[in-house]
């Protein structure tokens, strides 16, 4: 029983850390690298799910959310970062200084604290306790998404609250069902992909990202 | 105040006086090897303290008492600090002072005074570094409190010794969420407040970029001997919060001699395993622009910040 409580909660910490560390680097290699880390956290939690409630298709998802979000999608967003001169560049000027996101990214995780305080007290248990960790990771990529300029950082910022919602799915519910998860799983994988193709074209078309750059419409 | 406490007290204060140079002399040794070089041996850093102190005190013309005074108030400040925590024992020979308000507060009157002193010599370097040290400060003491917190909110108690003895008594707390992002957080602090890379470069006194050495850079003779020690006295007192507070192996819990000597020799080797590890690893580290080190301290922050939110919400088991 603490073994489980205390795998648990290393896989929330290390959930709640790279996402930390996703507003905190700025080299969009390093975001991607960190992105696959926090897919086997993500991962993690949902294994040691299933190990606990002995649920063989959390286990089957479980295998599923690794292959996704630790393999396919970093590089799909590797690809979609290029092999042009800017490869693996700098998010150059993000809207909010480094330092304020982070402080930004504090005060939206103790938000997520506040928010979730009537649901963690409705079915006190280790997983029920882990839920703020989940809303404050949604939250934070939900952040990274409205402040950054390069379509890749924003697809980062996308994926990051993708993978929080997934992530409060899992400890709030003890069954979402195999079929909804692969639904959305599919969903994502979907949207990255058209994301990326958008991204690539982009590239092509004006030689840069930044979508500040495409707000005014020309002939 | 027990026996236990009184023993660990007049240890700790010996162990951390003598033993600092010691260390700073270990750590340029490593770096010296990792670099190639044959190094100055390790007892170089008390070679030079000697030969400081036989000169004869130089003070800049239209220095104030503050300037004199100013090096006495930073050993003092972490000689009290070195007393009263429980690097050998886990009970203080001051309990009180032992608090984690007192200690987080002793260490930043020892900076603040220092800084003080440099902006007394009136120089341009004096004050540039009493900025950036400031600068360093304001976001180092809320990460320190932060980070320690996060282990006090388990213990109940922001006494360092009680924290130390619950982590003693419970080692597996340690690896929680709370416990790794308050390490994490602690290491990087401990990393900016002794000025060492990336923060600051202890080996150069380049204008530019120099923060502690620009405000040390008016005193002479046994002044310098004065704040040399002290500087690495900090270092040594920084190191032992860390490994006490997150690796308390071999403490002593009891006054018996051999406990004590057992602690004495873990607390030695703890330490200069850390800064071994520490001037290992600046040999591959270049200097951060002074205009990221705000990014990097706000991240520890926020590390801190999260890690007392792990230990309040998820400390529920």
């Amino acid at each position: 029983m603490t073994g489980y409580v205390q795998s648990l909660d290393l896989a929330c910490g290390a959930l709640l850390v790279t996402a930390v560390v996703i507003v905190w680097r700025r080299r969009l290699s390093a975001i991607i690298r960190t992105f696959a880390l926090q897919g086997t956290a993500l991962a993690a939690i949902a294994a040691i799910l299933a190990a606990h409630g002995h649920d063989p298709r959390l286990g089957a998802v479980a295998a599923g959310v690794l292959v996704l979000r630790a393999v396919a999608l970093p590089w799909l967003l590797r690809r979609a970062l290029g092999s042009g001169p800017d490869a693996g560049g700098r998010e150059t000027r993000p809207l909010i200084n480094v330092t304020a996101s982070l402080l930004a990214v504090a005060a939206l995780t103790m938000l997520a604290y506040a928010v979730s305080r009537p649901l963690t007290a409705l079915d006190p248990s280790p997983a029920a306790d882990a839920i703020p960790v989940g809303i404050a990771v949604t939250l934070s990529g939900f952040f990274v998404l409205v402040t950054r300029r390069r379509a890749v950082s924003q697809l980062a910022g996308f994926l990051l609250m993708d993978n929080g919602i997934t992530a409060t799915g899992f400890l709030t519910t003890a069954d979402t069902g195999l079929l909804v998860e692969l639904g959305v799983s599919l969903d994502v994988l979907l949207a990255v992909v058209v994301l990326r193709v958008l991204a690539g074209r982009m590239r092509d078309v004006f030689g840069d990202t930044d979508l500040d750059d495409l707000r005014e419409l020309r002939d | 105040m027990s026996r236990l406490g009184i023993a660990g007290g007049v240890i700790q204060v010996l162990v951390v006086t003598g033993g600092a140079p010691v260390l700073t002399g270990v750590m340029r040794q490593v770096r010296a090897r990792l670099e190639g070089r044959a190094g100055p041996g390790l007892r170089q850093p008390w070679s030079d303290l000697r030969k400081l102190l036989r000169k004869e005190p130089v003070t800049p013309a239209g220095t104030g008492e503050l300037f004199r005074v100013a090096p006495l108030v930073l050993l003092a400040t972490t000689v009290v600090v070195a007393g009263v925590s429980p690097f050998v024992t886990t009970a203080s020979a001051i309990g009180p002072a032992a608090d984690l308000f007192a200690v987080v507060a002793l260490l930043a009157m020892g900076t603040a005074t220092l800084a003080l002193a440099a902006i007394d010599t009136g120089t341009a370097f004096g004050g540039m570094g009493a900025s950036r040290e400031m600068t360093i400060m304001a976001l180092v003491e809320p990460t320190l409190l932060m980070s320690v917190f996060a282990l006090s909110v388990r213990a109940g108690s922001t006494n360092l010794s009680a924290i130390v003895t619950a982590v003693v008594r419970d080692p597996a707390r340690v690896a929680s969420p709370a416990g790794l992002l308050a390490a994490v957080a602690l290491i990087l602090v401990t990393i900016a407040e002794t000025g060492r890379l990336p923060v600051d470069n202890p080996a150069t006194h380049l204008e530019l970029t120099m923060v502690h050495e620009a405000m040390i850079l008016e005193y002479a003779g046994p002044d310098l001997a004065v704040v040399e020690l002290a500087s690495s006295m900090r270092l040594t007192v920084f190191l032992g919060l860390l490994v006490t507070l997150f690796v308390p192996w071999g403490i002593a819990v009891t006054a018996a001699p051999l406990a004590l000597a057992a602690g004495t020799a873990a607390f030695a080797a703890k330490v200069t395993i850390c800064g071994a590890a520490l001037a290992a690893g600046e040999v591959f580290m270049a200097k951060l622009r002074l205009f990221r080190v705000p990014e990097l301290l706000g991240g520890s922050f926020l590390l801190a910040l999260l890690a007392v939110a792990a230990s309040v919400f998820l400390g529920a088991a």
